[in-house]
């Protein structure tokens, strides 16, 4: 077995940096179209007519009971079909990742609401607010800081998901990793420099959660 | 959007078998990486309750690095790293001898990612149910390890079916990583079976149909499991 040759690091930093800006992309627009999305979900399940409530509950569960992977093969494969025309696996992916979280952005909001106990919807609206008034005032805010550390930590898994998308191969910083690994016959350093990166980055940022979860709320 | 839509092509050879074959391996990366993800992660649950502080530090550490490096990037360390490391015929062995080395690799890898997080249930519900009772259980005499055996894990367990039943889950859905690998499981065979065909809807579907069916076998198993035990009557708390 040859020796190591961690200098490969170096020599491919910028193609690895590359690499973490797709995942940085992945990430926000994840993160941003699935709390849309996620929130339209959250109000369609809590509502009270069925025909909004139940395809969004199906919607939810179909979601979370499949693997990642099989999502993103889904739209890899329906994306450029409803579209007439081949799109390329960043499009798809996105998709995929938008419609993907959206279901446990869904979960998190729907919890964050439920956590607010129904007396405080009684009593505002007692007070003779409107329905509207008492989602902005009482409800919403309280339901947004306890799903805040639950969001957070959401971030942190769909940024480890987004390594997934090695299955249709896209360079994100895991699939850049591996293609230099296996051009350079070099997987242990390729490898063993990811997972630390990974690690350092994820691991900061749940400390980071933990820290604003024992600050007390003003 | 023009689609031809051809149902029958999954009952026809080969490729009902590759869909028969890819489930026989989903199942078996998923319930031998559970089995690894049950007994590895209640060993470093109960850890993490330990008094002794070196024994805490270790089981936090474990689940500090399992539950911060992705699934997919251990997988990887497991395959392609690990037997580099290793004394060269051990890793030899690992990488090509073992018997099917791309299955064993992935069961591990995922069953220890998995422990990192039945882990944290499995602290939690010895946390939430149990840890008061220690002192009591060793001032009637019995020895630490007695103790998590007799009184302290029989309850923890019970009051975590529910999230137990989660990890469960998720250990289903992350069997599909295996194909990163080259296990020809599930989600495989269904990309397998659309390249060759191009019946994107047929092959996702069934595979996306076997999913669904797979959560309600794991869900109504656990749910039978809570119920033989009784972790439903602890948790309303009728006893």
């Amino acid at each position: 077995m040859s020796s190591f040759d961690w200098g490969i690091i170096w020599r491919e930093a910028p193609f690895l940096a590359h690499g973490m800006a797709l995942s940085a992309l992945l990430v926000v627009v994840a993160t941003a179209g699935g709390l849309v999305l996620g929130v339209v979900l959250a109000l369609m399940r809590q509502s009270s007519r069925s025909w909004l409530s139940v395809p969004a509950a199906g919607y939810v569960t179909v979601m979370r009971s499949l693997p990642l992977v099989l999502v993103l093969f889904w739209f890899y494969f329906l994306v450029p079909l409803a579209l007439g025309r081949p799109v390329g696996a960043l499009a798809s992916a996105l998709v995929a990742f938008v419609l993907f979280e959206a279901a446990f952005y869904c979960e998190i909001i729907r919890a964050g609401i439920a956590s607010v106990r129904a007396g405080q919807t009684q009593a505002a609206l007692a007070t003779g607010m409107r329905q509207s008034q008492v989602f902005r005032l009482i409800v919403g805010p309280q339901a947004l800081r306890a799903m805040v550390p639950l969001l957070l930590n959401q971030i942190i898994i769909v940024f480890q998901d987004t390594s997934l998308v090695y299955v249709v191969a896209l360079r994100d910083f895991m699939t850049s990793a591996s293609i230099v690994a296996d051009r350079d016959g070099r997987p242990t350093e390729m490898y063993t420099i990811v997972a630390i990166v990974y690690f350092v980055i994820c691991f900061s940022a749940s400390k980071a959660v933990e820290i604003y979860q024992r600050v007390p709320a003003r | 959007m023009n689609y031809r839509w051809n149902w029958e092509i999954l009952l026809q050879e080969p490729y009902w078998s590759w869909i028969w074959s890819g489930l026989e391996w989903t199942l078996l990366i998923s319930l031998s990486s559970w089995c690894v993800a049950l007994v590895v992660g209640t060993l470093f649950g109960i850890a993490r309750t330990a008094s002794n502080r070196a024994v805490r530090a270790a089981a936090d550490i474990y689940v500090g690095l399992f539950r911060n490096v992705p699934p997919l990037v251990q997988l990887f360390l497991w395959y392609s790293v690990f037997p580099e490391v290793l004394p060269e015929a051990l890793g030899l062995w690992v990488k090509r001898d073992m018997p099917s080395p791309q299955f064993v690799t992935a069961a591990v890898a995922i069953g220890l990612f998995m422990a990192a997080r039945v882990a944290e249930q499995v602290r939690a519900g010895i946390g939430a149910v149990g840890l008061r009772l220690l002192p009591a259980a060793l001032a009637t005499g019995l020895r630490p390890w007695q103790a998590y055996r007799l009184i302290l894990l029989p309850l923890g367990l019970r009051a975590i079916t529910k999230p137990l039943t989660s990890e469960f889950l998720i250990t289903v859905k992350m069997s599909s990583i295996a194909l990163t690998i080259g296990v020809l499981e599930l989600t495989a065979e269904s990309r397998h079976i659309e390249n060759y065909t191009f019946q994107g809807f047929e092959a996702f579907g069934v595979a996306t149909l076997i999913y669904l069916l797979l959560g309600l076998g794991v869900t109504g198993v656990m749910s039978l499991v809570d119920r033989y035990f009784g972790g439903d009557k602890l948790r309303r708390g009728d006893r």
